[in-house]
């Protein structure tokens, strides 16, 4: 009989026919009689009828063939999803079925191979954020700034979390989102001309009733902050210092734990993973010790085994959601496992010296651009100070307008950041529709560089 | 961990806990039935010095692996001391649920509550019910 | 059946303790624009002191040790894994070749709309699609779990009241519900109100009503069939009860895998659902995620949900559509685990309408087939067919001395991966067994006779199961010392010294 669908069900019809002896069925239609006929579907589903493998897979490519991939062209976008290059190692291990069609290593006797890469991964973002505690990951840089909040909520027992607005705008919403329920009220304090935080303005609302200060570095539009200051100002006040942090910026900036950070969250992607349209990502949360009973999600330690010998396992599960339930520090039951293993074999692929040489080189890179579009005329700064590999500028003409001009060329010029403009107030939101954000990765070579001044040079005049 | 056992001196309440009068003080710690049903504990979360505690309120958890269960206080008072090795051996509670194990010690303010409690016949008569 | 001990001799050691200064793997393009000084570019004072200890290897020894980790693990690809609740069914690697398309892939989600329109288009096929298997109306593909579909689904419950003028705090959860329920609940900003199950497992309704006469109720969280595997066959008047009292009611998809094709929780009279990708639909565990959990709402729900909504234009174009007023906000950066969705619409452009209903037939005759096999070996509490998954009791081998953990570990010496142990709490020393669609039936007889094994070696050697495993890379684990004094990080021979965490 002609096979014309995708069928991953092993059974033939004698199989069928034995099976239902056994179940003293007569059909298949016998086991579903428990279910009223109000609520039986008897037409089928109102869906496309399946296909033949390759069918599929032509039909998946004319719809992926219907995007132009930033990863295809040069691209400068950012804005928390970044362009970095992922090393063939990572695909092959982690297209390994053993990793890929695990489960949550419940039976840790079976499992040692995904708590010790966990476990591995927890140490490397330790060792990256200077904290002390590391979960297994969780779902994005957003979500795990909800829960930062949750846990500083719970600490302290106080109603309010403060926020720089360099705080990407999109993790800000989701906080917003998920705590309308549930957890401190988020206050914000607009950034100054020049992209950075109004320190004296975030100290002037910081008071005991502030159960943390959460503040980016390098922030939105990639100033690079202040952090020990505002650990200060949140300390003082009896507050949690909670750093948003780019890991791929950690081999060369200062970790947030030596600065005073208690709590260190943010967005892996850009370790090994692919962008994706923006999922599956890889949030993650390291916490000072104090914090540790806190930190919810999973968490892999060490023991050892009635012979001595050392293996890993799923630990501290009662504050878990599975144990606690109603009163779990949260409700998260899964973490990112896979895009944890792509981003621990991309850090081993690296190691620490090649960490710190990918961030000088694209600092470097960076500056040098950045140097450039600021000679051009009318292309002013809107981020002043030092940056890491992402900077923002304000053009003559609006953001929107030049992105689409460059497009044919090639050139995914930046995010215009008047999407964001909802999410800005006071002196930094002024004209956001001229300003565009701009990233630049190891794959930006010297000459992609170089053609991309001369065509918004090119622009710039026209415009 | 010990046999099962429940001393003669002490009063219990229907929570599972023990009371052992000091003067104006009282020690609280958990019933041998109670560290049995926990399992092994690994970690204790009790309240600072003091700090008041409620009679039939919770005053803190027992975490074992795979379970929390809240601690009740069986009289009123105010906290003059927290047993401290629990921190880093909460197994105490199971070994030796009635001396080392001991959990806080209260000045009593509402001593008139012992009256409420069972003595150890009781106690092993409600652990026969349930 | 692989056989997942380790490679011969294989060093253990993690990758830190094999970390071997000067080594290296990476290679980086030469810096081609000019070195100006660092400190012109970053002041020192915001720069590393100490560089993180990220290990030093070469690529094969990165490869090496990876491999070998992976010879430690069993996934679905491994062998039978009849893990109840979870679904652990064959993950299609046709499913890897689409996602990993470089049109999927390399996209960055603020890229122009116009050079995503295959993305977009892909999401509102896979949204229309999972709107028909679920009898509702509009999808929202943003929830990364199934945990986070909950908070999503609660959230526009609390939406909805309020925008009536109403805020009710009470959902009602059966006790037969999964962790992430009531942990949901709460954090939505309401309060858990418990309701009990009768005798053939389905809700009790004179309970139901009790509590719905104290009022106050913002809705109901129910998985039909239950963590039971059982087919509430009450759910038309509980869905009128809990209406009546002005509530929503939300399903819980878990254990759709039941009833694709079969029955639609829309019909049953459900407002929201939320289906987990990795279990029914086929997205790969990967050792515990990432997975996705869309919700589907009514049309008069469809105001609520996050933003953007994935449209499509007169003109046939795709967008995301900001501009929904009443939308409950946004449950997390971006637009969905676009990656894990691309598999889910992959795994259903495939089966079609057919080939779902033969995964809902098969994955409960598979269940209905290992619970009447193992009659008489385990006590099964509820004396009727079961539907994709049941629960067993290993109460009755208490008088050995060993308990369902016991049974666990031992399993785990024949090659075969436990069940669900010790869940749903309303049942005894439980043993929850989901085998799937995707088992053959030797696999099936195979499992069945390793249990029966085992339960033998209870009666005749209950020492065997309490030793178990003893084939396994490790014997069983401290886990109360691991909890005790948690050691959550590699200890480096200088933190040692300082006594670090």
């Amino acid at each position: 009989m002609p096979q014309a669908a995708t069928d991953y069900v092993p059974h033939s019809d004698a199989d069928m026919r034995t099976m239902l002896a056994v179940v003293k069925a007569t059909s298949v239609e016998e086991l579903f009689a428990d279910i009223p006929e109000d609520v039986r579907r008897r037409e089928p589903l109102a869906l496309p009828p399946g296909l033949s493998e390759l069918e599929v897979l032509d039909e998946l490519r004319r719809l992926a063939a219907a995007n132009t991939p930033a990863s295809a062209l040069v691209s400068f976008l950012g804005a928390g999803i970044y362009d970095h290059y992922v090393p063939a190692i990572v695909d092959t291990i982690v297209g390994r079925g053993e990793f890929l069609t695990a489960y949550t290593p419940y039976q840790p006797e079976r499992s040692q191979g995904v708590l010790q890469s966990i476990f591995e991964f927890q140490t490397a973002i330790c060792e990256l954020t200077g904290m002390d505690v590391s979960n297994a990951s969780m779902y994005d840089g957003g979500t795990a700034l909800a829960e930062a909040s949750v846990l500083a909520g719970s600490h302290t027992r106080r109603g309010k979390v403060v926020l720089s607005a360099g705080v990407h705008p999109e993790y800000r919403q989701v906080l917003v989102t998920e705590t309308a329920g549930y957890g401190p009220r988020p206050q914000v304090v607009d950034l100054q001309a020049g992209a950075a935080t109004d320190l004296a303005a975030l100290a002037r609302v910081v008071g005991d009733d502030t159960a943390a200060v959460v503040v980016q570095q390098p922030n939105f539009f990639g100033a690079l902050e202040d952090v020990a200051a505002a650990a200060q100002i949140a300390h003082a006040a009896g507050a949690l210092l909670v750093v948003v942090a780019d890991p791929v910026s950690l081999g060369l900036l200062e970790a947030p734990g030596r600065l005073g950070a208690d709590v260190v969250i943010g967005e892996a992607q850009s370790l090994g993973n692919a962008m994706s349209f923006g999922g599956p990502g890889l949030g993650f949360m390291a916490v000072a010790k104090p914090l540790m009973r806190r930190i919810p999600g999973r968490l892999v330690g060490q023991t050892v085994d009635l012979e001595g010998k050392r293996g890993f396992v799923l630990t501290l599960q009662t504050r878990e959601q599975h144990i606690r339930r109603e009163k779990a520090t949260s409700n998260i039951c899964s973490n990112h496992a896979l895009n944890a293993l792509a981003a621990l074999v991309y850090l081993s692929w690296l190691g620490r010296e090649g960490l710190a040489e990918l961030g000088l080189l694209c600092t470097r890179r960076a500056a040098y651009l950045r140097a450039r579009l600021l000679e051009l005329p009318g292309v002013t700064a809107y981020t002043e100070g030092p940056v890491f590999r992402e900077f923002a500028v304000r053009l003559p003409l609006p953001a929107a307008q030049l992105v689409e001009a460059l497009v044919p060329q090639g050139f995914l010029a930046g995010v215009p950041a008047g999407r964001f403009a909802g999410q800005f107030a006071g002196p930094a939101a002024a004209g956001l529709d001229d300003v565009l954000l701009i990233a630049v990765t190891e794959k930006r070579s010297r000459a992609q560089l170089d053609a991309f001044v001369a065509a918004v040079a090119a622009e710039v005049d026209h415009g | 961990m010990a046999d099962e056992s429940y001393p003669q001196d002490l009063r219990y309440s229907k929570e599972h806990d023990w009371v052992r009068v000091d003067g104006e003080d009282a020690v609280f710690g958990i019933t041998w039935f109670a560290q049995d049903a926990l399992g092994e504990i690994v970690y204790a979360d009790l309240p600072d010095v003091g700090a008041a505690v409620t009679a039939e309120s919770p005053y803190g958890e027992l975490e074992s692996v795979k379970a929390v269960t809240d601690v009740f206080a069986p009289l009123t008072g105010e906290v003059v001391e927290v047993n401290d090795a629990l921190e880093d051996e909460p197994q105490r509670v199971n070994d030796d649920c009635y001396g080392e194990g001991w959990i806080i010690r209260i000045r009593m303010t509402a001593p008139g509550q012992l009256s409420e409690l069972l003595d150890v016949d009781a106690y092993k008569a409600f652990l026969d019910e349930a | 059946m692989a056989d997942a001990q380790g490679l011969p001799g294989m060093d253990r050691r993690t990758i830190y303790e094999k970390s071997c200064c000067g080594r290296r793997a990476y290679s980086l393009p030469a810096t081609d624009v000019p070195e100006v000084p660092l400190d012109d570019l970053v002041p020192a004072g915001l720069r590393r002191q100490a560089p993180p200890r990220l290990p030093e290897m070469s690529e094969v020894d990165v490869v090496r040790h990876f491999t070998g980790l992976s010879t430690l693990n069993f996934g679905v690809d491994s062998g039978s894994y009849p893990l109840g609740s979870c679904t652990m069914k064959y993950n299609p690697r046709l499913n890897e070749t689409t996602a990993q398309l470089e049109g999927f892939a390399g996209l960055h989600p603020y890229q122009p709309e116009s050079l995503a329109q295959g993305a977009v288009e892909l999401m509102w096929e896979l949204g229309e699609w999972l709107a028909e298997i679920a009898g509702l109306a509009r999808t929202t593909l943003q929830p990364a779990a199934g945990a986070h579909g909950e908070l999503a689904g609660l959230l526009i419950i609390r939406a909805h009241h309020l925008a009536q003028g109403r805020e009710p705090k009470r959902v009602i959860i059966p006790d037969t519900a999964h962790g992430t329920n009531p942990a949901s609940v709460v954090m939505a900003g309401f309060t858990p109100a418990p309701v009990r199950s009768d005798a053939r497992g389905g809700v009790d309704l004179e309970h139901l009503r009790e509590v719905l006469a104290g009022g106050d109720i913002a809705g109901l969280m129910l998985t039909n069939p239950n963590t039971l595997g059982v087919f509430d066959e009450n759910i038309v008047e509980i869905a009128r009860l809990v209406h009546e009292a002005g509530g929503l009611l939300y399903y819980d998809g878990a254990n759709s895998n039941a009833v694709l094709g079969i029955s639609r929780p829309g019909d049953m009279g459900f407002d929201i659902v939320h289906f987990n990708t990795h279990k029914t639909f086929s997205t790969p565990h990967g050792g515990g995620g990432p997975g996705a959990g869309p919700i589907v709402v009514s049309a008069e729900l469809a105001a609520y949900l996050p933003v953007p909504l994935v449209e499509r234009a007169e003109d046939g174009r795709f967008f995301l559509d900001y501009d929904r007023p009443q939308s409950i906000g946004k449950m997390r950066t971006f637009y969905g685990n676009v990656g894990v969705l691309v598999r889910a619409h992959t795994y259903i452009r495939g089966l079609g309408p057919d080939g779902l209903r033969r995964v809902s037939e098969t994955a409960v005759l598979n269940a209905n087939y290992v619970m009447e096999s193992l009659r008489g070996v385990l006590d099964v509490p509820y004396e009727r067919r079961c539907m994709h998954e049941f629960v067993a009791s290993a109460t009755p081998l208490k008088e050995h001395g060993v308990r369902a953990l016991d049974v666990a570990k031992r399993l785990l010496d024949y090659g075969v991966h436990p069940p669900t142990t010790y869940f749903p709490l309303i049942v005894d020393e439980a043993l929850m067994v989901e085998p799937t669609e995707t088992e053959s039936r030797e696999d099936l007889d195979r499992m069945v006779d390793v249990f029966r094994r085992i339960v033998q070696e209870a009666h005749d050697d209950p020492q065997k199961l309490l030793d178990a495993p003893v084939t396994m890379p490790v014997r069983r684990l401290d886990e109360a010392e691991a909890a005790r004094h948690p050691v959550l990080r590699q200890r480096f021979p200088e933190d040692e010294e300082a006594g670090a965490c």
